[in-house]
């Protein structure tokens, strides 16, 4: 492995993973592994399998064969709620909020896992109770500070302009309090400040202690956030390695402008 | 503003009582109450999880009928001569006994029907209210079948140190039926506004996302299923003993459309939505049947259930809600705009 930051050992393991949807393959026998405090980037062209790969890591799809573990617990056959429990959270490609409702009260619906009131204390309106929620409304503000949305607190989170639904959403996944972080292409459609913002944050996502893997299609925020790039073509890994020997990895190059330039 | 108005209502309905003297109009407003209590039971699926309970009267009608075999005690042989006996209770007791009969057969309609649902779920409660209707219609030994359950003792209430009060006129029951619906409405308004109910509105929302934060779906549903069918089976109760007779006809497909349409025109997913709707429709009957031949009666009912429908699809509530911000609003604007306030004041 060449993982240039990789602090410790393996805590996402991919082994064997293998989608087929009928006839079509969308994954065939998928290997790697991210390590504790990285960042991975998976990139591949349309259709290469990346969204699959994200929906099978966290729950919505069951691979047909081979297995995923997280910080050495067997993955299959978990519900999505139950591998967020482990501390594996997603964001979605579109966009992933509850549109009717507030920013704050997305966030605060996002913290769900952090609430500690039983349905009693709910019903008994218990002290208890108060104090939990009180814990979760700041909690909420925190986190909209962090990612820049605290002025935006009371809005509706369908008003919001594009770039910052999408920060929402990771807010949203941050609030689940994440140890492992999936990125399903959090800077698209995003212009260059907006963009810029997003890799900010990621950097200091993964300050607090938060391992990252990240899908995108936006190669130069990828290659500049990413410790480690795997390359994904056809549902197969085709390149795995440092972005900078990634970017001239004539594998890649061909997967991506395809094989044009030899015929000509 | 906000605060004072439920005080008002509250006030307003206790005072009931003091000044309507028309007992016609005392027993409309005891079984609005009581419709409207499973009203609020069924907006708790329908309006927060978004799961629509087409057989939500079975809940109902099971409160009803294990309240009244609680209270008139039975004798059955369930096979090959093996008998359950049980001795009359109290019909406090029966109440109780009903919501938790109710709450567990809402969970096992619940557990089974979440696992496929949207037009699986209706179909399945329509299922259970229908099979509910025929055991109520054919287990005559239990139930009587056709012949009804008579004679339901009314409810007695025992204070320590007071002794006993039995509830045997109409205002007696008018208070019963509105601590009732007060406590319902308490269990339900607490249910919502907390984590629970944030979970719930989160899952009906977005399903795939409310799973990716670490919500179980599954588990808030068969919660919601269990607390609703609970609620349900207490205002079932409450109306076998109010009427003293129930009959299989209870389980009638036309009750559930009644709170179908009463959460729908009030506004589905708001607290005051189904007693508002409960309300318009529980004294249409009131208001119409002076000049409406019965047959016209349902005709006029389809017809204001139409129009409310087209013109405040999200229902009563919800439209005056809107209303009262919107025109909050422009007073405000018109306020900045003549330089007595600056923006942000009213906020």
């Amino acid at each position: 492995m060449q993982a240039r930051v990789a602090s410790g050992e393996v805590v996402l393991s991919i082994e064997h993973v293998a989608v087929h949807f009928g006839g079509l393959v969308a994954l065939a026998d998928l290997n790697f592994s991210v390590c504790d405090g990285e960042i991975v980037g998976l990139i591949g062209p349309n259709g290469a399998g990346k969204t699959t790969a994200f929906n099978v890591f966290t729950g919505f799809l069951k691979p047909t064969t081979g297995e995923v573990r997280y910080r050495g617990t067997s993955l299959n056959g978990l519900k999505p709620h139950e591998i967020a429990d482990l501390g594996l959270v997603r964001t979605f490609q579109r966009t992933s909020i509850f549109h009717d409702h507030s920013v704050f009260d997305n966030v605060l619906t996002g913290l769900h896992r952090r609430g500690r009131s039983t349905l009693w204390d709910t019903l008994l309106a218990l002290p208890r109770e108060k104090v939990a929620e009180r814990e979760l409304v700041d909690h909420a503000h925190e986190i909209l500070a962090l990612v820049g949305l605290d002025r935006r607190a009371a809005e509706v989170a369908g008003a919001l302009p594009y770039g910052e639904q999408r920060l929402l959403g990771i807010a949203l996944a941050l609030a689940a309090r994440p140890s492992m972080l999936l990125l399903d292409e959090p800077v698209s459609g995003m212009n260059l400040s907006e963009t810029a913002k997003v890799m900010k944050l990621i950097d200091s996502i993964r300050g607090s202690g938060v391992t990252i893997l990240v899908v995108e299609h936006d190669m130069p925020m990828v290659m500049q956030v990413s410790d480690r790039i795997v390359v994904l073509n056809y549902g197969r890994i085709i390149a795995e390695g440092p972005p900078a020997a990634i970017q001239k990895n004539p594998d890649v190059i061909r997967a991506y402008l395809g094989e044009g330039k030899r015929r000509a | 503003m906000k605060r004072a108005l439920p005080v008002f209502w509250l006030v307003l309905l206790l005072t009931v009582p003091l000044w309507l003297r028309d007992q016609y109009l005392l027993h409309t407003l005891i079984t609005t109450g009581i419709f409207t209590i499973a009203a609020m039971s069924l907006n708790l699926l329908l309006g927060y999880t978004g799961q629509l309970s087409l057989g939500h009267v079975a809940f109902f009608g099971i409160g009803a009928y294990a309240s009244a075999l609680t209270t008139l005690g039975f004798d059955v042989e369930l096979f090959a001569g093996f008998r359950v006996v049980h001795q009359p209770w109290p019909a406090i007791v029966g109440f109780f006994v009903a919501i938790v009969v109710a709450g567990v057969s809402g969970y096992m309609i619940g557990r089974l029907s979440f696992k496929v649902r949207g037009a699986y779920f209706v179909i399945v409660t329509i299922s259970f209210a229908e099979v509910t209707r025929l055991v109520a219609l054919n287990w005559v030994e239990l139930t009587q079948g056709p012949l009804a359950l008579t004679n339901i003792p009314p409810f007695t209430l025992g204070f320590p140190g007071l002794g006993t009060y039995t509830l045997w006129n109409k205002v007696a029951y008018y208070y019963f039926v509105l601590a009732a619906g007060l406590g319902a409405y308490v269990v339900i308004s607490r249910l919502v506004g907390s984590r629970i109910g944030r979970a719930m509105i989160a899952l009906k929302n977005n399903e795939s996302l409310a799973s990716s934060v670490g919500i179980d779906v599954t588990r808030y549903l068969v919660l919601a299923a269990v607390v609703s069918a609970a609620v349900a089976g207490g205002a079932g109760s409450l109306y076998a003993h109010y009427l003293k007779i129930i009959d299989p006809d209870i389980f009638l497909f036309v009750y559930t459309v009644t709170m179908v349409i009463m959460v729908i025109t009030g506004g589905k997913g708001t607290l005051a939505g189904p007693i508002v709707g409960g309300i318009i429709f529980g004294f249409l009957p009131v208001i119409v049947r002076d000049f409406a031949a019965p047959a016209m009666q349902w005709i006029l009912y389809g017809a204001l259930m139409i129009v409310i429908v087209f013109v405040l699809p999200q229902g009563v509530v919800p439209a005056v809600e809107h209303w009262v911000t919107n025109r909050a609003r422009r007073k405000l604007a018109a306020t900045i705009l003549a330089g007595t306030a600056k923006p942000g004041d009213g906020r």
